[in-house]
């Protein structure tokens, strides 16, 4: 973990319930959390945990229930200027098909996105600039030349969202389960790409993920979510060799791997309904 | 030796585009299962994966057409049979499908025990409504489910897990020989990963199903399903053998390449960096001289560009590679 690095999130028992009555769903429970800048978090957890509403809290996309939301030491309850809050804090969505429109091509949004900045760029400069982020993501500019979504793969579309965040430069990037939609290959090489822009943009990047493997390898720490809370903390060392909690054992006893027994033949299975 | 279900001989299928163009999705594949055996395919999406277990069904519908070569289930050839026929003597009975999007996959209007009972019937289950309740009762007790709620309840109802065990335990009701299971986990999380699968090898145990052939991206996943497993590249097999072979002993430059572009959470793997293929698989729309893999490969030699590799038995598996 970087020490040293001053506090970038800082999350005083942030909780988002939806519905009410016998269908009060409570999707994040008091999380407090501290997230350094230049850290890479990661956090895991079973489908339907909470963790994408985590998300989409840090992103502002939904307003929190109670608790508080501090962004450099500032509350985020009473600020309005999402503007310049979004200049800062970027995503990377699941799903790249849903993320782009699929009715213009993808030079053409890419070359959207310069919108968001503060800075006009000219048309000339704009162009200059996607080409640069395309081959910062190793792709030739003339091979989506006039492309659109879905002409291309999975995990160049998944780079695509990465030249997005480059042409940005966001100091914190949110990383919603990036990689569940491509196959193992892609995903390695989508990772390096990911943090190759990590190196050179300094950004701090929260990982959303439900495979383990992959938080082991990327974080300089693991929060575990269970039931919209977080259960378990720590460096991944940590929390993968001496797991505290009996949710966290179970999580990990559940991963198939290689050269570790997983179910045994013939077993009689538990019921579930 | 004792026949196989199902043999599969040199099969090719094809796609016709809107401009008439061939595209070979799977190229030349052979392979035999036997009563008990779980076949695992692995490989890139786009390999032909899926494209091949339609093949395996005998479901070749515009725009797949079939080349050639012979697929056949107890002795049945599958090949020119039409649709309806195929649907009232194989699927269901001798072969089945759990699709991959199996959450989506149940219509949501409908209560479980009509899809059920739909299925039995377009499958030409003759039979009284009350004697079909009744195996349906006795099958989703026997899958786990608690018969009476899950059979009266709509799709939306029920959790992740317990709709992914009603597709399976449907699926299966007719006892079929070879069950296809395409990435039957993918959406799911470890937990109920680990409960579907525990299920699939019950079903086994119980003989309800024969053998199954089981699709993924996943090798550690496959690694503890399989029992024989096959790497697909560009529409052909490139490795195949049992998984102790494949996984850990792995020849072909292509299965070593996918057992390094694992992330694995086991202790002490942390650093280790996984590496990676540039690049993309050859278009198939062309003809392609010699080793598909050729352009991707890490120790690639000048001629691998012209010699086209035949399947080679290397160390007891089969190998499509000239040195490995």
């Amino acid at each position: 973990m970087p020490n040293g690095t001053p506090v970038i999130f800082e999350a005083k028992a942030l909780s988002k319930t939806f519905g009410n009555g016998i269908h009060k769903l409570k999707a994040v429970d008091e999380v407090s959390f501290k997230i350094h800048e230049q850290e890479v978090v990661s956090i895991v957890g079973e489908s339907g945990c909470g963790k994408t509403v985590l998300a989409k809290l840090l992103l502002r996309l939904e307003k929190p229930t109670s608790g508080d939301l501090l962004f450099r030491g500032k509350s985020l309850l009473k600020d309005r200027d999402y503007l310049s809050y979004w200049r800062q804090v970027q995503t990377v969505f699941q799903d790249p098909f849903s993320a782009f429109n699929q009715f213009y091509t993808i030079r053409s949004q890419l070359k959207s996105s310069f919108h968001l900045l503060e800075t006009q760029v000219s048309d000339r400069e704009m162009e200059q600039r996607v080409d640069e982020a395309l081959l910062a993501v190793n792709i030739k500019p003339n091979e989506i030349e006039g492309k659109y979504p879905f002409e291309l793969s999975g995990g160049q579309m998944q780079r695509m969202l990465l030249a997005r965040v480059f042409i940005l430069r966001p100091k914190v990037l949110i990383a919603d389960e990036p990689t569940s939609m491509v196959d193992a290959s892609s995903r390695s090489s989508i990772l390096d790409y990911l943090l190759k822009l990590k190196q050179e943009l300094n950004m701090t990047i929260v990982f959303i993920t439900h495979d383990i493997g992959l938080a082991y390898y990327i974080s300089d720490s693991i929060y575990i979510m269970h039931h919209g809370k977080l259960i378990e903390q720590g460096t991944p060392d940590d929390v993968m060799l001496h797991p505290k909690d009996i949710v966290t054992r179970k999580l990990l006893e559940d991963i198939p791997q290689l050269h570790k027994s997983w179910i045994p033949r013939g077993g009689t299975h538990e019921s579930a309904s | 030796m004792t026949e196989p279900i199902l043999r599969v001989n040199n099969l090719s299928l094809y796609y016709l585009t809107r401009f008439n163009e061939k595209v070979k999705a799977v190229d030349g594949v052979s392979f035999d299962l036997n009563q008990g055996q779980i076949l695992g395919i692995a490989g890139e999406s786009g390999c032909g994966k899926s494209t091949l277990v339609n093949g395996c069904m005998g479901l070749t519908i515009p725009p797949l057409f079939h080349g050639e070569g012979e697929v056949a289930i107890d002795g049945e050839n599958l090949v020119g049979m039409t649709i309806e026929e195929n649907r009232f003597k194989i699927l269901g009975r001798k072969i089945c499908m759990i699709p991959q999007g199996a959450l989506n996959s149940l219509n949501p209007t409908r209560r479980i025990k009509d899809l059920a009972m739909d299925m039995m019937v377009s499958h030409g289950e003759n039979a009284d409504k009350k004697e079909i309740a009744e195996r349906l009762r006795e099958r989703f007790f026997k899958i786990g489910l608690q018969a009476d709620k899950v059979l009266e309840a709509f799709p939306v109802e029920l959790p992740a897990g317990t709709k992914q065990r009603v597709v399976i335990g449907i699926s299966t009701l007719l006892n079929p020989r070879v069950v296809i299971a395409d990435e039957p986990t993918s959406a799911l999380d470890v937990s109920t990963q680990k409960a579907v699968i525990k299920l699939l090898f019950d079903l086994m145990e119980a003989e309800i199903i024969g053998s199954m052939i089981f699709i993924t991206h996943e090798l550690p996943l496959l690694r503890h399903v399989a029992s024989h497993i096959a790497i697909m590249y560009a529409g052909q097999f490139v490795e195949v053998g049992t998984t102790q072979q494949v996984v850990f002993e792995s020849c072909h430059p292509y299965t070593k390449a996918l057992m390094g572009a694992m992330l694995s959470a086991e202790v002490g793997q942390r650093h280790r960096k996984p590496v990676y293929l540039e690049g993309a698989p050859p278009n198939l729309k062309n003809e392609i001289q010699g080793c598909r893999f050729a352009e991707r490969c890490p120790s690639a030699r000048p001629n691998c560009k012209s010699i086209f590799p035949p399947l080679r038995p290397v160390a007891g598996r089969q190998v499509r590679c000239a040195y490995a």
